[in-house]
């Protein structure tokens, strides 16, 4: 049976709120909020952290191929799913390739891999970018999915079988944008609007007489695509029995383009998870995306996903996040360019010198001593205790968690988001680093917090983004306040 | 640490120092000039008797031809060296073993930075090709970790640490302000320092050593030479200096509320030396009061104040221009300013002058103590060097 092995999404910590667009400009902006990927995150780096959440909640997992998908890539020429290859610290044998440019290349990449062999990691991430006060400006959403195909066997069965697709393709100029451009363009709303219903009609037919059902017997649906307009008037046309249709998160999180169709599937699959008990298993959820076309899925539940246990769940991450200005936003999207600190900008990463420390710089691994025990972050080969020469073992220390020690907030260096907050960490079980915090508010931190690591994107120098850790505040206690 | 020292074998037999600070109008050969032109008279010789040289440049230049072009020196081995805020020191360091090694009669050691021509406020690193991963953090901050450590460790509240703080920065404002070389010749209330804006953590600008131009150097001789050249020399005691392995940044026993590198130099240099109780031996020091807690916890470092007892050492003035062991009472880093290759031996220069009793009246130490300390340090709390030497006036 070939289906879904993990599934994951990555919200970004902190949100817009719609309204605050109007209240700048007078115009624009909407109800609810936009997820914002942070000034240090880009699609590879939140492609990194759901790809991480979809590998924690099946560990054991043996991968044959990683996939990269977004519109908003962070490099050309260049291939970023190495970056999410090493970040992931996955063997160079497991191939690591990008679907680029189109908002449909992240259901291309779904598609492909389903009628594919073996097991592939499918991440998909978009940041959403719109001129102020644009449609696409509010609409938009920051986020990434990341989600595991492959049979039953891999370290567990599949959580929800594939059942079948269907597809319409179609050419005509509905959105667009010019390779280097930051804004999308639309053509008249109503022209989509009419292609984007026959295209998911079509679509939706197919699906159905591929897998055999009628529309009222599909248990969850969610419809997804940047043109939301034909997204709604699609729902009416597909036969849909009542409470069907799931949360799309476009309230919340807004549409998250290239990503979104993974994440609302991931966020539905959770949902099941988090009722099985009341559901059961051979429940079936179609996810419909309209983009150049429609494409349909239908998978039907497990019970495999009765034992799924999310590592950290899209509604927590939705319900978690963080108030940004609308300032900080615009000045975070390059829209209005911000005085920086007096301070040199820092020179560009050499090559050669990233590449050796891949391990390090990449995926956070450490060393430890083995006589002494001693951790060493960055690795070392002279140990700090004992020292012990060349006996050292890799350390990962990438999902560890640690306790502020001290910090302090460096008003005068350079940084594309002033002020830097800084802490020493001491990690649960050994080991030390004073390290950059992020998603975190100045006058938030205390001595004795808590936090974890986030991999994330420095700066830009010459072209080339330096990727590396950061630590954030441990958000997830939360649920368990909520418990009791 | 198994250092034997040179004791009593070299001495400083003239020494000059200029102005520091923002020094629009002088460029790095100007310095340069200068600082060598007063210290030749000060020794009373030429360029031509010395025989080697040392310049300690961090930033504002390469090679000993950075020194050798601007004094125009003919076939004289000149030695460019860098560690960091201990530049001028370590330049010092390496003229006196040069001396004592009997490879050279006549050494000189200058110091020299022009940071103002950079652009920016605040000293800027210029570091070699990397992966991107290592710490872009001032040294402020970096600092500014020190203080809430120090008081967390031995309950000393806010408020109390603030004033504990204000009292290093305006007794050094209040020296420097008796010194027509330093950078700040302003006396600074307590209240104005409070108010001031913070630059990183609870420092704010007032913690913070002045940055500047400047240039000082030394002329060092065997003992027995030295009074060829002056009546009061300077006896070289002990000169120490520690390169730290940087472990404190990653080791979990480390807290923040000392130095390792200068309590291991001061030691070192104490007993080279000879002294046992250096506060009270001691006319004077000079220390590297890069912010104000970095001079708090160098009062413990280098065993002038028992542990955890130093802010009320300085809360009760004994630091102070006319307290117990009066330190940086040239102005330090702070009021004096910090051409980084220059401050180690300004260090020197404040020493020469209070224990010759050529300081100005203002601020001459009357005392009756014949020794004095130089501390430099550089780096972070975790990750740095350090360099302590003791000074005296009497042989033995």
């Amino acid at each position: 049976m070939r289906g879904i092995l993990s599934a994951a999404g990555y919200v970004p910590y902190r949100r817009l709120d719609r309204a605050d667009i109007n209240r700048f400009f007078g115009t624009g902006g909407g109800k609810g909020t936009r997820a914002v990927a942070s000034h240090d995150e880009d699609t590879s780096t939140l492609g990194v952290e759901a790809a991480r959440l979809a590998l924690r909640a099946r560990p054991g997992l043996a991968l044959g191929a990683v996939w990269f998908a977004t519109s908003t890539p962070a490099y050309l020429d260049k291939t970023n799913a190495t970056v999410l290859h090493a970040a992931l610290r996955l063997p160079s044998s497991v191939p690591a390739f990008d679907f680029g440019g189109a908002l449909r290349s992240g259901t291309g990449a779904l598609q492909t891999a389903l009628t594919n062999s073996g097991s592939v990691l499918v991440v998909s991430a978009d940041t959403r970018d719109g001129l102020a006060t644009s449609a696409d400006e509010s609409i938009g959403g920051d986020a990434a999915a990341a989600i595991v195909i492959g049979d039953d066997g891999q370290a567990g069965d599949v959580i929800a079988e594939w059942l079948g697709s269907g597809s319409a393709t179609d050419e005509f100029v509905d959105r667009w944008r010019i390779p280097g451009e930051q804004r999308s363009k639309l053509w008249e709303e109503r022209f989509g609007e009419t292609r984007y219903l026959a295209l998911g009609r079509e679509a939706w037919e197919r699906a159905l007489k591929e897998v055999g059902l009628a529309g009222d017997e599909i248990d969850q649906v969610v419809v997804t695509g940047m043109h939301t307009r034909a997204g709604k008037a699609l729902v009416r046309h597909l036969g849909l029995r009542d409470g069907a249709l799931h949360d799309d998160l476009s309230g919340t999180v807004g549409q998250s383009g290239t990503a979104h169709p993974g994440l609302v599937l991931a966020a539905v699959l959770e949902d099941e998870a988090a009722r099985f008990a009341q559901l059961g298993a051979g429940r079936v959820i179609a996810l419909v995306h309209l983009a150049d076309g429609a494409d349909v899925f239908v998978f039907r539940t497990t019970d495999a996903l009765g034992s799924f246990d999310p590592a950290r769940a899209i509604s927590d991450q939705v319900r978690d996040g963080a108030p940004v200005t609308y300032g900080k936003y615009l000045s975070w999207r390059n829209m209005v360019e911000v005085e920086p600190p007096r301070r040199p900008e820092p020179q560009r990463v050499s090559s050669s010198a990233a590449w050796r420390s891949e391990a390090w710089k990449f995926g956070f691994v450490g060393s430890r001593d083995r006589t002494s025990g001693a951790v060493h972050l960055p690795p070392a080969r002279v140990s700090m205790k004992g020292g012990a020469t060349d006996d050292m073992e890799p350390l990962p220390m990438s999902d560890a968690e640690g306790t502020v020690v001290t910090f302090t907030v460096d008003r005068m260096v350079f940084s594309p988001s002033p002020p830097v907050v800084f802490a020493v960490v001491d990690f649960d079980g050994g080991g030390r680093f004073p390290v950059e915090l992020t998603d975190v508010d100045d006058g938030e931190l205390a001595i004795g917090d808590r936090v974890e690591m986030t991999f994330r994107r420095l700066f830009t120098a010459d072209g080339i983004h330096d990727y590396f850790w950061k630590a954030k505040p441990v958000r997830k206690e939360r649920k368990g306040e909520d418990a009791q | 640490m198994s250092s034997h020292g040179i004791r009593d074998r070299v001495a400083i037999v003239g020494m000059g120092c200029t102005t520091f600070g923002e020094q629009w109008d002088k460029g790095l050969d100007d310095l340069i000039v200068d600082a060598a032109q007063e210290t030749f008279e000060s020794a009373g010789l030429t360029k031509d008797k010395v025989d080697a040289y040392w310049f300690g440049t961090a930033q504002s230049g390469m090679s000993g031809i950075t020194l050798a072009r601007p004094l125009q020196l003919e076939n004289k081995p000149v030695t460019r060296v860098e560690n960091y805020c201990a530049t001028g020191a370590e330049a010092l360091r390496a003229a006196a073993y040069a001396v004592a090694s009997g490879a050279y009669d006549v050494a000189m050691a200058l110091g020299a930075e022009k940071v103002k021509d950079g652009g920016y406020q605040g000293l800027n690193s210029n570091n070699p090709p990397n992966d991107g991963t290592g710490r872009t953090l001032t040294a402020a901050a970096m600092f500014s970790m020190v203080a809430p450590a120090y008081a967390a460790k031995y309950g000393i509240d806010e408020e109390q640490m603030t004033d504990v703080l204000a009292t290093i920065s305006s007794k050094n404002h209040y020296n420097g302000a008796r010194n027509r070389r330093a950078q700040f010749r302003k006396e600074v209330s307590k209240e104005t320092i409070c108010a001031s804006p913070r630059v990183a953590g609870g420092l704010g600008v007032f913690d913070c050593a002045g940055v500047a131009d400047g240039a000082a150097a030394a002329i060092v001789v065997r003992a027995e030479d030295a009074h060829h050249y002056t009546d009061t020399p300077l006896y070289i005691k002990g000169l120490s200096f520690v390169a730290g392995t940087g472990s404190g940044l990653i080791d979990p026993d480390y807290d923040y509320t000392h130095f390792p590198e200068c309590e291991a130099a001061a030691l070192d240099a104490y007993r080279q030396a000879g002294v046992t109780d250096p506060r009270r031996q001691l006319a004077l020091a000079e220390v590297h009061d890069c912010f104000t807690p970095t001079e708090l916890v160098l009062m413990e470092d280098l065993g002038f104040a028992a542990r955890g007892n130093a802010w009320k050492e300085v809360l009760a003035g004994t630091f102070a221009l006319d307290g117990d062991l009066p330190v940086n009472p040239d102005g330090g880093l702070k009021s004096f300013g910090h051409p980084v290759g220059a401050s180690g031996l300004r260090m020197f220069f404040e020493c020469w002058l209070q224990l010759r009793q050529e300081a100005p009246p203002e601020r001459q130490i009357d005392t009756d103590r014949t020794l004095a300390l130089t501390h430099n340090l550089g780096g972070y709390p975790g990750e740095m060097v350090s360099f302590v030497s003791v000074v005296g006036t009497e042989l033995g």
